[in-house]
């Protein structure tokens, strides 16, 4: 079969290693074995009940592609997208020339109302990682689900799964209870610098609070276009409230929330700091000199200015060391490899942001 | 060389307690807010934060900015700026209750025509209201805005509800009708958390995090259709920082490209429609002091007419005379101080009655 979009534009043949690839289940059975029977029959009686009112779906309904999905990506037994190897492998690992792809589970249950439940789910999906994809398909590694809204629970689960090779990171969602610099969440810090595993953050997770900090916007797309604000105001409380001064062993890596905005949040943080630093006298040093240091981002969805020059001066600012291609196959606003990064960038920056940077902060061996 | 004055469009008068506004009150809201203890001096501001005052600039109380001839020792004769916006930062968006909230935003009018305006022909004024009943702000507007020395109408970055909903539309008709501008100042109505991810710890947490309430606003404003429905309006955005905005209108224009059909009116790029109806106001600015990369923060909006000049006074942003960053060009402070504020209000042009 002759697919579509090789010879169409591509410019890319370098190596990709793909930080932000989502599997999902095909049906929810698949976690059975990897559940108790208390918490298999709690989750098929009451379901995951997150902290928002829809029992299915989201509350911001996507209309883009197939649901949010893109078209292509469902598998032809009416699965859902991201849910069939042989599918991902044909269309997205192999067409694209990927040497290693990172698995981020989505709607897992992560952020349940019930803690517990998130714990035991986590437990089950990194299960299922190993069994249904990394174990299956060397070129993907798997992430380390983590119950974070419980701290002791997270580190316990670090614990257990940080000989396993096939994790590469820890994961959490943007959006918690509480500011990712609390001290109740510390205890993920401490286990994640144990296991020497970067912790990343993706985008999404219900918190209950509203999107925004004027109340709940009324559009999927002032939604979308405002997740980075979840992970700037992570990122904003990491740094004030001393966890990378505390953690100096810790890397954060911040997945799918885009990066042009994280000079601008560095610049803030030290402009303020100046007059606000007696309120925080746990900082050693100047804000943007702890996430020069200890913070990544990835690329999608990249932010697409008209001039070629704005991009490469925000690459620069951020430090062109710290940013990693990933795609959010197989949704809806899915960066192409082929497409993503500009030729223009030159080939030495293109291959450090398609694969040297992850290469250098993952162990993928 | 332009002679047209310099037109600082960000300063703040300081309610120093509630006693000042009750003279504005009736009789039933002297006694009760008498009776209650009600100050609205929001955690935004601690007095004795550093952030608060430059501390030079306080007087013997502690508190700065307290009288209009403070202002004008201490900035307008100083840097000769002839015309300066007050944005009273009184929390009167934090108040639950309709009526008392209809009544503070009255006193604070009252107070700030009587206590600023009316002793230096150099000020002008913002209109305060309260979103929680649109009607109340509607008439509030409308009678502050027979005193042409009001410019524009004042809402906190983190309101209520986003600044685009629907139910806010009467305001802005009546604000385009009167001529005026919108202003979207740092602060809160603290009636959500500060971030998306609930409340955070520190001051400086809240502060850095304005800017995430201002472009929750920008979004909303765009994507709801505001600014197609009232293309006549401008809306400032006020002590918010500058460098985030770039960026956040390529994300906007970007998913704006994939998830247009979600908002059908947007018939044109957020980036044009930030270009057309959109200011910052200068101080805090948020770049490093290096020359070179203000110039490209700034060239970033591709437009000259973005900028307005503002001193934050007196809140402490700048020492010595660094009121401006190093690395604008004589051509652009021009702009920023004397041509791009009255474009943006047309009220600025008219003589003070």
């Amino acid at each position: 079969m002759n697919n579509p979009k090789v010879g169409i534009g591509g410019n890319n043949r370098l190596p990709v290693i793909d930080l932000d690839i989502h599997p999902r289940v095909k049906r929810l059975d698949e976690l059975k074995p990897y559940l108790s029977a208390q918490w298999w029959d709690h989750v098929s009686t009451f379901g995951l009940r997150k902290r928002q009112g829809y029992l299915t779906g989201q509350p911001y309904p996507k209309n883009e592609g197939g649901r949010g999905q893109r078209g292509d990506s469902y598998p032809s037994d009416g699965t859902h997208p991201g849910s069939d190897l042989p599918l991902m492998q044909q269309q997205h690992l192999d067409l694209y020339n990927i040497d290693y792809g990172v698995l981020q589970p989505l709607r897992t249950g992560q952020d349940a109302q019930n803690i517990d439940l998130s714990a035991a789910m986590c437990s089950a999906y990194n299960d299922w990682q190993l069994d249904y994809w990394t174990r299956r398909e060397k070129r993907l590694r798997g992430s380390i689900l983590v119950p974070y809204e419980d701290g002791e629970a997270s580190k316990a689960e670090i614990r257990k799964r940080a000989d396993e090779k096939d994790f590469v990171q820890i994961l959490m969602m943007s959006r918690g209870l509480e500011t990712y610099g609390k001290k109740r969440y510390w205890p993920i810090y401490e286990a994640a610098c144990e296991a020497d595993l970067p912790v990343a953050i993706h985008v999404f997770g219900d918190s209950g609070w509203p999107a925004t900090n004027s109340g709940w916007p009324s559009y999927y797309i002032e939604e979308t276009a405002g997740l980075e604000s979840a992970c700037s105001a992570m990122l904003v409380s990491m740094v004030c409230e001393g966890v990378f001064e505390r953690f100096p062993q810790l890397r954060l890596v911040i997945v799918e929330a885009g990066f042009a905005w994280l000079p601008a949040v560095s610049w803030r943080l030290d402009k303020h700091w100046k007059r606000l630093k007696a309120e925080v006298p746990h900082l050693k040093k100047l804000p943007s000199e702890y996430v020069r240091e200890q913070v990544w981002v990835t690329t999608q969805p990249m932010e697409e200015p008209e001039r070629r020059q704005d991009l490469m001066d925000i690459i620069q600012w951020i430090g062109d060391d710290r940013i990693m291609f990933a795609s959010d196959y197989p949704h809806w606003d899915f960066d192409d490899p082929f497409r993503a990064l500009p030729s223009t960038l030159g080939d030495q920056l293109r291959r450090k942001i398609f694969s040297g940077n992850a290469e250098n902060l993952y162990r993928f061996n | 060389m332009n002679t047209d004055p310099i037109i600082d469009c960000d300063i703040h008068p300081t309610v120093p307690s509630t006693d000042v506004l009750l003279p504005y009150m009736d009789e039933y809201w002297r006694q009760s807010i008498g009776a209650r203890g009600v100050d609205l001096t929001s955690i935004a501001y601690p007095p004795n934060a550093p952030i608060s005052a430059r501390p030079e600039w306080r007087g013997t109380s502690g508190r700065a900015g307290l009288t209009a001839e403070a202002v004008s020792d201490q900035l307008l004769d100083r840097w000769d700026i002839g015309i300066a916006i007050c944005n009273c930062l009184y929390g009167v968006q934090m108040v639950h209750n309709d009526d008392m909230a209809a009544a503070f935003a009255k006193a604070v009018n009252d107070w700030v025509k009587a206590e600023w305006l009316d002793r230096d022909p150099r000020l002008r004024g913002s209109i305060v209201v309260s979103t929680r009943n649109v009607e109340f702000a509607v008439d509030e507007i409308d009678r502050c805005a027979a005193d042409r020395r009001f410019v524009q109408v004042l809402f906190p970055a983190m309101n209520e509800i986003p600044l685009g909903r629907r139910q806010l539309w009467p305001i802005y008709a009546a604000a385009e009708r009167h001529g005026l501008a919108i202003g979207i100042h740092a602060g809160s109505s603290y009636h959500h958390p500060v971030t998306s991810t609930g409340w955070p710890t520190y001051l400086l947490e809240d502060y850095v995090c304005q800017s995430q309430g201002v472009q929750a606003q920008v979004a909303s404003l765009i994507c709801e259709g505001v600014l197609r429905e009232y293309p006549g309006l401008k809306f400032v955005l006020m002590e918010s920082g500058v460098t985030w905005a770039p960026a956040f209108i390529w994300r906007l224009s970007k998913f704006w490209r994939g998830l247009r059909t979600e908002v059908p009116w947007v018939d044109r790029a957020p980036t044009d429609l930030f270009r057309d109806h959109f200011r910052l106001t200068l101080q805090p600015f948020d770049a490093p002091d290096d020359p070179g990369i203000v110039q490209r923060t700034i060239d970033q909006f591709q437009s000259e007419d973005i900028l307005l000049f503002s001193s934050d006074y007196p809140h402490w942003q700048f020492d010595g005379d660094e009121i401006v960053p190093p690395g604008i060009s004589a051509a652009l402070l021009e702009r920023m101080q004397r041509i791009n504020p009255v474009t943006t209000y047309s009220r600025l042009t008219e003589q003070p009655q």
